[in-house]
């Protein structure tokens, strides 16, 4: 298969995937137990209130009249309306989804920081000690909570020895880098294991292929052949590991968000739920299904590009 | 399901492992197993290991220290902390446990179907599986647990509805290599049933990759499991869990350290001891893929 041929066959595969995600958010109201508009008006819900709800969910109409009202709304940037707020959804999203991808990039970036050190460590002698020791630090930040390391470093750091703010977004590029480093720094810790392992994978892969041996022998000294050689080649994994990883980067910017009251959408998620303001929750849970749709393709289309040993078939 | 493979790759994993693998030679395994032989000990022991009732409150001995009547001390309401950490795994393990299971029996039956029919019914299946996969996990887990209500059934079926998708593809891939093979072929030409090949020759075949991955997936449910309780959908008080325990403790983070910091790390070593397991059962169990 041609590579023209990959792109417009991954683009086409985009299209039932995202009606996908469409399908589920709609679906999400009819989860809710009993009539949604009551149950989610809980003790304001006056018959009044109720019948306004179902006339803006269109509640009123049948399911496949509901869902393309749905799409017709979301097509037009129409997200609906917040129960809390009383403003549109869409302009709560754009104004808070700035904090959101300044966090993923921070974090992705102190995850690269971290992981690539410790997985040249681990490979660069395969079962030895360093090796084992680097093989359990994954194993035991796969079981930290992502709240509870938000709440220590919070409590250490900034508390008690005031290295970072407390709290907050900052002010300018500056200080977003020094306001966000502890919630980076929290979401980057749960990422590492991830992607330690499998950059310590590629490495070892490409310890042993044959053009390492070549270098070898000719004499290549050990630091050299591993920054020219071997890290050059697993960079593209570990960057495809991020990125096929980009959902569990971004479902742990939610709790992370809310513990240090940054203002982007994880935080709004939270919060909405604490005021049971549905409409926020729907449309913020499709926003993060269509980013990882998009990061996917461009993960793809960036690992086709780049690496000229890609095989397109199936 | 990438569309993306390295040509190179399969040789290279198929040079590793020369040795046989014994359970007894994977210091992991044997650590893991160990590790979590101890928590289930304590957990299940809870009542032989203390005297105190988790949810007994004690008004004259609020937000005490380490001390012999009280090993961790006491909470804001006088409940002896080392006791709730008990209990408290308790149920968490305990909703991890049967949380794993339903995804896994979901996701194997129909990562089986779509493996062996193939067509259409594996085109919607492997679908769904991509539309899920869109969601990050913890998005869609805290949503789902939003509409549905807070509370442990809505855990089992928000877990559920994600979770069986990464079961699911296993399976599914398994399956597509292990129909090939001779055994199969044989059963199929003696006129055995489609249900009978699946069940009794292909999945006693293949459920070990399944097995194997449940055993991290167990760990991301308990993470699922305790960070729904900290934000108060999850487990509901007064039923002890590691969650509520970190969620109230926070307010006492500058003075009273242990209350968040102690639940956080029975956490963080449950995790441990299962990733030691899953890995060390990894390696024993499909050698060449370390």
């Amino acid at each position: 298969m041609g590579r023209m041929t990959f792109v417009i066959r991954r683009l086409l595969l985009l299209i039932p995937t995202a009606l996908g995600v469409t399908i589920i958010a709609f679906f999400m109201i009819h989860l809710i137990p009993g009539d949604p508009a009551a149950t989610i008006l809980g003790i304001h819900a006056t018959p009044r209130a109720v019948a306004i709800l179902h006339h803006q969910w269109g509640l009123d109409r049948p399911l496949a009249s509901q869902y393309w009202l749905f799409m017709d709304r979301l097509v037009h940037g129409n997200l609906g309306q917040s129960l809390y707020y009383r403003v549109p959804v869409s302009g709560l999203i754009t104004s808070r989804i700035p904090a959101t991808l300044w966090l993923i990039a921070y974090a992705a970036v102190i995850a690269v920081v971290i992981s690539v050190p410790l997985a040249m460590i681990a490979a660069s002698r395969k079962d030895a000690v360093r090796d084992h020791v680097v093989r359990v630090i994954p194993l035991l930040g796969l079981g930290m909570p992502a709240f509870w390391l938000a709440l220590i470093l919070q409590s250490e750091l900034a508390v008690k020895l005031h290295l970072f703010p407390v709290t907050g977004y900052g002010q300018g590029p500056i200080g977003h880098l020094h306001s966000m480093f502890l919630p980076a720094l929290t979401v980057a810790v749960a990422l590492c294991p991830v992607v330690i392992r499998s950059l310590r994978a590629s490495m070892l892969n490409v310890l042993g292929a044959d053009f390492i041996t070549t270098a070898k022998a000719k004499g290549v000294p050990g630091s050299r052949l591993f920054i020219r050689h071997v890290l050059r080649n697993a960079v593209i994994p570990a960057v495809t590991v991020l990125g096929i990883n980009i959902g569990f980067l971004i479902g742990g910017t939610l709790i992370v968000e809310q513990v240090f009251s940054v203002p982007g959408i994880g935080s709004l998620m939270i919060n909405s739920i604490f005021q049971r303001d549905f409409p926020v929750v729907q449309a913020v849970a499709l926003v993060f299904g269509v980013m990882v749709v998009l990061v996917n393709l461009l993960t793809d289309m960036a690992y086709a590009s780049l690496d000229p040993r890609v095989r397109f078939d199936r | 399901m990438s569309a993306i493979s390295i040509a190179g790759t399969a040789e290279t994993a198929e040079q590793a492992r020369p040795r046989r693998a014994h359970w007894y030679r994977q210091p992991a395994l044997i650590a893991g197993l160990v590790l979590l032989a101890i928590i289930l000990f304590m957990v299940l022991a809870a009542p032989l290991l203390t005297s105190y009732n988790p949810d007994t409150q004690n008004l004259s001995a609020t937000l005490q220290g380490f001390s012999s009547r009280h090993l961790l001390g006491t909470d804001q309401e006088g409940r002896d902390t080392f006791t709730r950490l008990l209990y408290g795994g308790r149920t968490d393990l305990q909703v991890a446990f049967l949380a794993v299971l339903f995804p896994f029996i979901l996701g194997t039956v129909l990562g089986s179907v779509a493996g062996y029919f193939g067509g259409w019914v594996d085109i919607l299946i492997m679908r769904l599986v991509d539309i899920v996969v869109a969601f990050p996990f913890f998005v869609l887990i805290i949503a789902l647990v939003f509409v549905l209500g807070p509370g442990q059934r809505s855990i089992y079926v928000a877990i559920t509805l994600v979770g069986w998708v990464s079961y699911a593809r296993i399976i599914r891939g398994e399956i597509l290599v292990a129909k090939r093979q001779e055994y199969v072929l044989a059963a199929r030409s003696g006129g055995l049933s489609s249900l009978r090949i699946m069940g009794r020759h292909l999945l006693p075949n293949v459920i070990t990759q399944a097995i194997v991955y449940a055993m991290s997936d167990i760990v991301q449910d308990i993470l699922a499991i305790v960070t729904l309780s900290y934000l108060g959908l999850g487990i509901q008080p007064p039923t002890p869990d590691w969650g509520t325990m970190i969620s109230d403790g926070q307010n006492f983070l500058t003075t009273h350290w242990q209350l968040t910091t102690i639940p956080g790390i029975a956490v963080v070593i449950t995790g441990l001891a299962l990733s030691l397991v899953g890995d060390g059962l990894a390696d024993l169990l499909r050698p060449g893929q370390s």
